[in-house]
């Protein structure tokens, strides 16, 4: 049976109609075509769909599309603003925080979210705040860095 | 995964009419271990009942001499709250403590009591504190809600809608961390109470989570790390798996619960 849903995704509104076990992930990539929110483990461990639901952190391979019906998404998409960068996604360009960059939509999606609460995170704040976003590439150095510099950027706009 | 209904009613009297349906239904509150369970196929309910419409289960309140969580009130919510960390700091730890933001941004109390897995961090501070389950129908002692790994008290047309948690005079949660999902391989929840000492133990028991009542007698004699010296934790019935033999867990019951005692002050 489908489901009708309806949200704002990016700024815009969206709808369609889904299955009830159609992933918020899989609404995403699937039926918006926005590719940039990927699927590393599908087990909620790796946080490569990390994408924000009302501005917090959730991972979309574990959240049905129907669950975040009337909600507001956004996704890696979202951010720049008419081809500038987002200061973070800006930050992790800089300071090479990414190698392969299948990890990174995620990496940038929770860090943004973690300068909410604190505008000047320190490197314990951040990789305590990473546990739940795996990198293969780049041991995860510079992806500090770059979060670093971004809440710096973020707080001083 | 397979298919299913999905509803999401507005009220706790709606939702319990889709319980008592008929059908194959099982309730939903964060899904953080629901999806994954229907990922595997390892349940296929014919409807799911998503209970985050439901106002009433949700929020914080200090009621006299305890504080009063609602069942959809998430981790990080209770990690965040201002009543929990003046009333219950460790109770706000705990929280904080558990898998990442994103599973706390989404995780609940109701769920994770619920689901009862045996290395989840809720069930030591319930025990501990001496906390009571609230459900639609009638209120339980922590005790009599765990009902072993996986299990509770819980019965099929059953909603659990809030937990009350009594201030201890003081307490601490320290948990050794499984260091890929940060569930508990062996956390130790101690509460000094109005009572005497609680001490509660979870990730290490085949049957769920614990009370160790010789350090307990001793911590209530004595409430100092140094009290627990020379009483060891019998390695029967603890769990042995990849993570840790049952004697390393039963040693680590010993570490972890003198950790939270200094940590309590
Ligand atoms: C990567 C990862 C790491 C994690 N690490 C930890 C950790 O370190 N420590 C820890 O304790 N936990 C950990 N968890 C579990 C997490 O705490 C979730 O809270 C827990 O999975 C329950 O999820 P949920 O609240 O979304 O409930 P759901 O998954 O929606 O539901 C869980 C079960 O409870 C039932 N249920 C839910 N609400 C009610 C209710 N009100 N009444 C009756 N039945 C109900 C459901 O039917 C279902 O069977 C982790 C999870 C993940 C995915
Ligand atoms: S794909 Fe969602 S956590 Fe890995
Ligand atoms: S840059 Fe390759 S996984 Fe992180």
């Amino acid at each position: 049976m489908a489901i009708s849903v309806s949200m704002t995704v990016n700024g815009k509104t969206v709808s369609g109609d889904v299955e009830a076990r159609t992933l918020l992930v899989q609404f995403l990539r699937e039926q918006l075509q926005l590719t940039g929110t990927h699927v590393g483990c599908d087990t909620s461990q790796c946080g490569a769909c990390v994408v924000h639901i009302d501005g917090e952190s959730v991972k979309s391979c574990t959240v049905l599309a129907a669950q975040v019906n009337g909600t507001s998404v956004t996704t890696i998409e979202g951010l720049a603003n008419n081809g500038t960068l987002h200061p973070m996604q800006e930050a992790f360009r800089e300071h090479h925080g990414l190698q392969c960059g299948f990890c990174t939509p995620g990496m940038v999606m929770s860090a943004i979210d973690l300068v909410k609460t604190h505008p000047k995170p320190d490197e314990h704040t951040i990789r305590e705040w990473l546990e739940g976003n795996i990198c293969r590439c780049t041991g995860y150095h510079n992806i500090v860095k770059a979060i670093k510099a971004g809440a710096e950027k973020m707080s001083a706009a | 995964m397979y298919n299913f209904e999905y509803n999401r009613p507005a009220s706790l009297d709606d939702a319990l009419k889709a319980l008592s349906s008929g059908e194959e239904v099982k309730l939903m509150a964060g899904g953080q271990t629901l999806i994954p369970t229907l990922k595997q196929r390892l349940a296929q309910p014919s409807k799911v009942v998503d209970l985050s419409g439901i106002a009433e289960l949700k929020g914080i309140t200090v009621e006299g001499n305890a504080v009063v969580i609602g069942a959809m009130t998430t981790h990080a919510t209770v990690a965040a709250s201002a009543e929990v960390k003046a009333k219950i700091p460790a109770l706000a730890n705990l929280a904080h403590g558990i898998g990442d933001p994103q599973v706390r941004n989404r995780g609940t109390l109701g769920g994770s009591i619920s689901n009862n897995d045996p290395a989840a961090d809720y069930p030591a501070a319930l025990m501990a504190l001496g906390a009571t389950v609230h459900t639609n129908k009638r209120q339980l002692a922590a005790e009599d809600f765990f009902a072993g790994m996986f299990t509770t008290a819980l019965e099929e047309d059953e909603i659990l809608t809030k937990v009350s948690f009594p201030v201890p005079e003081k307490a601490a949660y320290a948990k050794f961390a499984q260091p890929a999902s940060r569930y508990a391989l062996v956390g130790v929840f101690v509460a000094k109470t109005s009572g005497g000492v609680r001490v509660a133990v979870t990730g290490a028991g085949e049957d769920g989570v614990f009370r160790v009542s010789d350090f307990e007698a001793a911590l209530s004699k004595n409430f100092a790390a140094s009290a627990l010296d020379g009483i060891t934790v019998p390695a029967d019935g603890l769990n042995t798996d990849i993570h840790g033999a049952a004697d390393y867990r039963a040693h680590l019951i010993g570490v972890m619960a003198k950790r939270a005692v200094q940590a309590a002050g």
